[in-house]
């Protein structure tokens, strides 16, 4: 299939949500989130109600993307690290399975050692996750919703 | 690729503006930007030079409206036109589910639109895809202006295959939300073959 879908159900998302929400706890993280590399948001949690997560996806997945870019000139396989240090809030951005974007972002009231540990951790079972999701998206039977969708439904969408 | 999260009931699909530089992308999404409802758009971003040209990418996150109870959401992206940016191009066009190429219709412009046309040829080739696949508009930009070819000229030049295609004055919006449409159609319409 030349445009794969990436798909999230109900139930790899509560599990992923329950991975992002303890990360926020115990790293002591002001927001994590989780992005696909095409800069789709897949989970966020944390202090999340005065950020624009939507434009943190996309420009997160444009960094990854350039230093994935920029990796590939060295020969090198990936950048799986990125961190940036500011005057009050950092960033720590690890790419997890070659797929998904998981963004720390911390304070003084945390340290990098201790989101470099937790973001390990979280890593593994992102990964495992991410892994069953796939498999299951592969499976035959997983149709797409719209494809029951007519003309006039995609019609309707631009009648305003 | 598209994302259908069945947990927010969401559908999110990336549709990429490309052309030559100066061809008008930018001023595409920008028009988008300013004649969209508030609650149906996010921030728009664009990562550019001093001199307003786009370095890397401009970001539009549109909504609109819902598909048997799932919200569509549309990410717009532009690539940056210039040639030597090659490299952010190939990287702009990962995931995409639509392209709109944005010609530039005065008569100098025709070799670059060309150029450009092959260079998205190759640079979505190099990612599995094939423009006789994927969802693909054209649209002829800064009709308003003298020295614009007629279209039959440019349709001959960068549209062979025929694809839908619009007649467009990005400056003052004509035809750019017609293109739109019309790509975002040809993307709802492939996911309903489960592409």
């Amino acid at each position: 299939m030349v445009n794969p879908q990436m798909v999230m159900y109900e139930e790899e998302f509560n599990q992923i949500q329950a991975v992002v929400d303890r990360l926020v706890r115990e790293a002591n993280a002001k927001v994590v989130f989780i992005v696909d590399k095409n800069g789709q948001l897949i989970a966020a949690s944390g202090e999340v109600e005065n950020i624009d997560t939507t434009s943190l996806a996309s420009l997160t997945a444009g960094n990854i993307a350039a230093t994935g870019g920029i990796a590939k000139l060295l020969r090198e396989n990936e950048f799986a690290t990125q961190f940036h240090e500011g005057e009050k809030a950092n960033i720590h951005i690890q790419l997890v399975g070659n797929r998904v974007i998981l963004v720390v972002i911390f304070d003084s009231k945390s340290s990098l050692g201790l989101v470099r540990l937790r973001v390990r951790k979280a890593s593994d079972e992102l990964n495992r996750i991410f892994e069953a999701l796939l498999s299951k998206v592969a499976e035959p039977g997983s149709d797409s919703p719209f494809a029951e969708i007519t003309d006039e439904d995609i019609d309707n969408l631009f009648n305003d | 690729m598209s994302f259908i999260n069945y947990m927010a009931r969401e559908i999110n699909c990336k549709i990429v503006y490309y052309g030559p530089g100066l061809c008008g992308k930018t001023t595409n999404l920008q028009f988008i930007y300013e004649r969209t409802n508030p609650d149906a758009k996010g921030k728009m971003i664009s990562l550019a030079t001093e001199t307003e040209r786009t370095l890397f990418f401009d970001f539009l996150p549109l909504s609109l409206g819902e598909i048997r109870g799932f919200k569509t959401r549309f990410h717009l992206y532009t690539v940056p036109g210039q040639v030597f940016y090659d490299a952010s191009r190939k990287l702009i066009l990962k995931g995409v589910d639509g392209v709109i190429f944005v010609a530039d219709s005065q008569v100098e412009r025709l070799e670059a639109n060309q150029e450009s046309v092959d260079n998205l040829r190759t640079n979505l080739a190099e990612q599995g895809y094939s423009l006789e696949k994927i969802p693909y508009v054209i649209q002829y930009n800064k009709r308003d202006l003298p020295n614009a070819l007629p279209v039959e000229e440019l349709r001959a030049v960068i549209n062979p295959q025929g694809v839908p295609d619009f007649e467009a004055n990005a400056r003052s919006g004509m035809g750019v939300f017609e293109t739109l449409k019309a790509v975002s159609k040809l993307v709802l319409n492939e996911l309903r073959r489960g592409g």
